[in-house]
Order: C-alpha cells, then sequence, then structure tokens
C-alpha cells in the first residue's frame, strides 16, 4: 500500500466514522459535527488526488469546501438553535413528525 | 522510513482516533474536542504532506471558526435533556449494518490490488506554495472565486432570517 491510497483508507475511514454518527447519534449538534467530519474526509482525499496528479484543481476544490462548510455551519447553528428554543430539548427524537 | 513518514502515520491515527472516539462520548463538548483533535491532526498531515496552505486553512478556518462557533453553541444550549444520557437512536443497528458495508465497498474501491497509476512528472509540492496556487485561483478560477461571495451573502441572510423570522413567532 503506497501512501496515497494509505491516505484515501484514512479519508473513507473519516468519512464512514462521520456518516455512522449522523445515522446513530441522538444529539443535534453531534450530528453536525459528524458532518464536519464527513467533510474533512472528503477534504483529504482531494487534497491526496491533488498531490497525486500534480494539479492545482484539487487544492481551488479544497478551499471552495472551506467556504461552504462555513456557511452551512452559520445556518444550521440558528436552525439547531431555533428548534432547541422550541422543545427545550436537542435530542432528535423529539422531532420524529417531521416528514421527508 | 523517515520521521516525515512516521509523522504522517501518527496524524492519520489520530484523526482516525478523534473520529471513533466522537462516536462513544457522551457529551457534546467531549464530542467537539475529539473533533478539534480530529482537525488539527488532518493538519498535521497536510503538513507532512507539503500542502501548508490547506494545513493552515484547516487550523484557522475549521479549528479557529467552525469549531469555536460550536463550542459557544455547546455551552449557550446546555440542557441536560435525554439525548446526553441515552446516546444512540433507534437507527444503531441498521447504522452499524450500512456503515460497515459502505467502508467495504470503498475499500474495494480504492484497493485494485496494486498501486495507483503514477503520478506525472510533474507531481510534486511545489504547485501548493502560495504563489502558483493564488495566481490559479484568480486567473483560472475567478468565477468560482465570485460566487464564493454570492454564497456567503446568501448564507448570512439566510441565517438573520432563520433568527428573526422565527423569534417573532414564539418571542
Amino acid at each position: 500500500m503506497d501512501r496515497a491510497q494509505f491516505l484515501l483508507m484514512v479519508s473513507m475511514l473519516l468519512f464512514t466514522t462521520g456518516l455512522l454518527g449522523v445515522m446513530i447519534r441522538r444529539n443535534a449538534l453531534v450530528m453536525l459535527m459528524c458532518m464536519e467530519l464527513m467533510l474533512n474526509g472528503v477534504i483529504l482525499s482531494l487534497v491526496t488526488f491533488a498531490q497525486h496528479s500534480g494539479t492545482l484543481s484539487g487544492a481551488v476544490l479544497v478551499f471552495l469546501v472551506f467556504v461552504v462548510a462555513a456557511a452551512e455551519i452559520a445556518i444550521a447553528i440558528p436552525i439547531v438553535m431555533q428548534l432547541a428554543r422550541q422543545r427545550r430539548t436537542l435530542d432528535v427524537e423529539a422531532w420524529r413528525e417531521l416528514k421527508g | 522510513m523517515s520521521i516525515g513518514d512516521v509523522l504522517l502515520y501518527f496524524f492519520a491515527a489520530g484523526a482516525v482516533l478523534g473520529g471513533l472516539l466522537m462516536l462513544v462520548a457522551r457529551h457534546p463538548m467531549r464530542v467537539a474536542l475529539a473533533l478539534i483533535a480530529a482537525m488539527l491532526s488532518l493538519a498535521g498531515v497536510y503538513a507532512m504532506l507539503g500542502v501548508h496552505v490547506v494545513a493552515v486553512f484547516q487550523v484557522l478556518i475549521y479549528v479557529g471558526a467552525v469549531m469555536v462557533f460550536m463550542v459557544f453553541v455547546i455551552m449557550l444550549l446546555d440542557v441536560r435533556d435525554a439525548s446526553f444520557v441515552r446516546r444512540y437512536g433507534h437507527m444503531l443497528a441498521p447504522g452499524i449494518v450500512a456503515g460497515s458495508l459502505l467502508l467495504v465497498l470503498l475499500a474495494m474501491l480504492a484497493m485494485p490490488g496494486d498501486a495507483l497509476p503514477p503520478a506525472p512528472a510533474a507531481s510534486g509540492s511545489d504547485g501548493f506554495l502560495v504563489q502558483p496556487f493564488s495566481v490559479a485561483f484568480l486567473e483560472d478560477y475567478w468565477l468560482h472565486f465570485e460566487l464564493t461571495s454570492v454564497l456567503l451573502l446568501a448564507a448570512v441572510i439566510g441565517a438573520i432570517s432563520v433568527i428573526k423570522g422565527r423569534g417573532r413567532g414564539d418571542g
């Protein structure tokens, strides 16, 4: 296993761990943080591929992902705060009637 | 194996360990600290790869802005509810099955038996210095750069409208 394959393995582990966290945890904030972990796994694979191919497109994409992650967290945190203010809980099981 | 490789494997193991700790930690603050540890380890991985720009921005943007924001929100919303005591919802068993299946599938995709095709001759970390990166960013990708500012403006307006719109309803 060369270095690029090892880093791809690490990025897959991070992505799967984040996805698992989004699925199994109950706390809304913990689910948000697990989404950040998924983004970090994707960024690691982007950097690996960019360095492996010697092009700059991957690095540019990494910066766009940084910006999108900041925007995502800036939107998601107010939504979670409004949810927590209405039901006085961060438990997603309290929102089971939401569809879709 | 050089000291750089040892440090690379050390930081990679730290990132994976931080991710696994996020799954089992009970309090959201501990999850946030595990995520910060994972992100700092990833910044170490990027620095060991020679991609210093991404490493610096990982620390500045992710740890410095996003995670500090998250830690503040955890302190603001310190309600002792059931999700602190019972960590896992009813998706625990299917989640673990689906996660391990996905991991096996991805590993089969990335491990075709031999190494990745060799990189072209122009490979190396020369392209990741600040100057060529900035030139490429503002010459070839200027449209994406401008669209990014539109996205940020939309995010700001969206956050304000979420707070204001709902806050009027329930006081």
